[in-house]
């Protein structure tokens, strides 16, 4: 079964926080959220998790049971053990035999040589795990995730990344708001927002492929407001056509092409 | 070090409960301490029975506020009406001498009585024979320390969960706002009751402490007293946003509860403004409640006054922190219903 928001439009107060995002969700594919601060990203995950229930638009969703979260700080209980974070999800969704699941994940994630430390004595990788841990524990259909590899090394984004997969690859949609475009890049659907607006949805190559006008590779910019570092070089946006000398464009130059365009038009 | 002294005022000026304490503070104690902390008790309420009743109501000091002469009145009355709280001293006249009943319950009431005793009479306290201390402060304590852990330890748990992001967490879990409430602050409340008997009973075998009421009306006492605390508690923690800040707003609300609710100066010896403030307090009503049953054992009547008042205080406080806090776990809103009302396209 697919989910989706359509047409969805959010406003606190006078600020438009969301404006006519459509995302249509499938079963065993993530789903990337990308976007600068203030994009709307967690806004769209709220709505997803039934945390903003005021907006215009359609949402189609799983009941709130069948949803797993992780907010973007937070999300394990510091007072308690790792053992006693899974117990208490496990409670609250009334899971039986649960144990060999939460083991398995624990062992997956590698913070089962924890289990009896308090939670709020784990490392800040170690806290995301159990916090991923424990939001698929109850094997959710929708995985909503706010960028829970924001800060992390890069092996506990991986061992993170490994989780998130398992559990698309078992069925569950999975929605993920993230800064890093690598990650991105892996989703099998993006969606690209700049100031509550969508910019752009789809797989990460059609989101590439959106972009007009071309890049180039070079050792000095043109034009600085159109250009951004790449390692030592810039790489540097031509609005015209493609001639031979054009750079491969990658989904981070396509996403910042997109944004600069939307500033442009706003303004 | 002058653009460290411009960073800390301005940083002083926005942390507005900071400048509440360092403003406020001084204020309310220079309140508390000008109009209420006397102990000498400048109006007795005094009844005067017995066939003398009206010589001796007009020979008495003017300390004395004779609210009811009775030629036909006995002990048995006097003693009830000192019993019920309805005055505080009872002077019985004979043909001879006079017998003053003083309520020992009252301490600096009872004080200031035996400071002004009229000729030939005989003094005589009930109650609390020795004016002991620790009768008069045991019942006071025991509300104390409910409203330490209700306000300041129940707060600082909600707020906690605030702090750490978990309440958005709890808020999204298969879990009804009730059973995050009720769980939430059944613990504390089981706590708080344990901590009552705990301090009851230590008072009673440390102290020597009396009880000579009904240990269901203290219990009724101590658990509407209990709702209004952890409400105040509750309260407390939904507008704060760290521990910090929460128990910054517990000493406001701890301190003029010492202090104006009789436990310490009697209220009889408040300026009438101030006094006032102390009526507005649950625990005012508390110790009426409480000393009552340890120490006289009046009339259940004579306690549905104060009963009726911390229920009432109890529905108000426990009932708005119980809206703000499901405020705080139900799904946040904004404005965009006022166009078009949100019409989910299926499930939750």
């Amino acid at each position: 079964m697919s989910w989706s928001v359509e047409d969805l439009s959010v406003a606190y107060g006078r600020t438009a926080a969301l404006e006519s995002v459509t995302v249509h969700i499938e079963p065993g594919v993530v789903h990337s959220v990308i976007g600068g601060d203030g994009a709307g990203k967690t806004t769209l995950l709220r709505v997803l998790v039934g945390l903003v229930l005021d907006h215009r638009g359609g949402v189609h969703l799983p009941s709130q049971d069948r949803i797993g979260y992780v907010p973007s700080r937070g999300g394990i209980f510091r007072d308690l053990t790792v053992d006693e974070n899974m117990a208490f999800v496990a409670a609250t969704h009334r899971l039986k035999s649960w144990r060999p699941r939460a083991s398995d994940l624990l062992e997956r994630s590698g913070i089962a040589s924890f289990r009896n430390r308090l939670a709020g004595q784990l490392s800040g990788g170690q806290r995301r795990k159990l916090a991923g841990s424990m939001a698929v524990l109850a094997h959710p259909d929708l995985l909503v995730l706010d960028e829970v590899t924001t800060g992390l090394d890069p092996v506990s984004r991986m061992e993170l990344w490994r989780l998130i997969a398992t559990t698309a690859a078992t069925g569950a949609a999975v929605v993920s708001a993230t800064t890093y475009l690598d990650e991105a890049d892996r989703a099998g659907q993006v969606e690209l927002l700049y100031d509550g607006r969508q910019l752009a949805s789809g797989s990460p190559g059609a989101v590439t492929a959106a972009m007009p006008g071309t890049i180039r590779d070079q050792a000095a910019p043109d034009d600085p407001s159109t250009a951004w570092r790449q390692g030592h070089r810039w790489h540097q946006w031509h609005p015209e056509s493609a001639d031979a000398t054009d750079h491969q464009p990658t989904l981070e130059d396509a996403a910042i092409v997109l944004e600069l365009l939307a500033r442009k038009a706003g303004g | 070090m002058k653009a460290m002294i411009v960073k800390e005022f301005r940083q002083m000026r926005r942390d507005k409960r900071a400048m509440g304490l360092m403003i406020g503070l001084p204020v309310m104690l220079l309140v508390i301490f000008g109009y209420a902390a006397r102990f000498d008790v400048g109006q007795i309420q005094t009844v005067v029975v017995g066939p003398n009743a009206v010589q001796v109501s007009q020979s008495l000091d003017s300390a004395y506020d004779v609210v009811e002469v009775d030629e036909t009145g006995d002990r048995q009355a006097v003693e009830r009406m000192l019993r019920n709280s309805e005055v505080e001293v009872g002077i019985v006249t004979g043909t001879g001498s006079s017998t003053m009943l003083v309520d020992g319950s009252e301490l600096f009431v009872a004080q200031s009585a035996l400071r002004r005793i009229p000729p030939a009479t005989q003094p005589e306290v009930l109650f609390n024979p020795n004016l002991d201390t620790a009768p008069v402060m045991v019942p006071a304590l025991i509300g104390l320390i409910l409203l330490f852990i209700g306000t300041v330890v129940t707060s600082l748990g909600v707020v906690r969960e605030r702090e750490q992001g978990t309440l958005e967490q709890l808020a999204v879990m298969p879990l009804r706002p009730v059973d995050v409430i009720v769980g939430k602050i059944a613990p504390y409340f089981l706590v708080a009751l344990f901590d009552m008997a705990v301090v009851t009973i230590a008072g009673l075998l440390l102290f020597n402490v009396p009880f000579v009421g009904s240990w269901l009306v203290f219990g009724l006492f101590g658990l509407v007293f209990l709702f209004v605390v952890l409400g105040l508690g509750v309260a407390i923690s939904t507008v704060s946003k760290s521990q910090g800040e929460a128990v910054q707003l517990a000493i406001m609300t701890l301190l003029p509860q010492i202090m104006l609710s009789g436990m310490i100066f009697p209220l009889e010896s408040m300026a009438a403004g101030v006094r006032w403030i102390g009526y507005l307090l649950p625990l005012t009503w508390f110790i009426k409640g409480a000393r009552g049953e340890f120490l006289k054992g009046p009339d259940f009547s004579a306690l549905a006054l104060p009963l009726a008042l911390l229920t009432l205080m109890a529905a108000v406080v426990f009932g708005v922190a119980m809206y703000r806090f499901r405020g705080d776990l139900a799904p946040k809103r904004g404005d965009a219903a006022q166009e078009a009302p949100f019409t989910p396209a299926a499930s939750s």
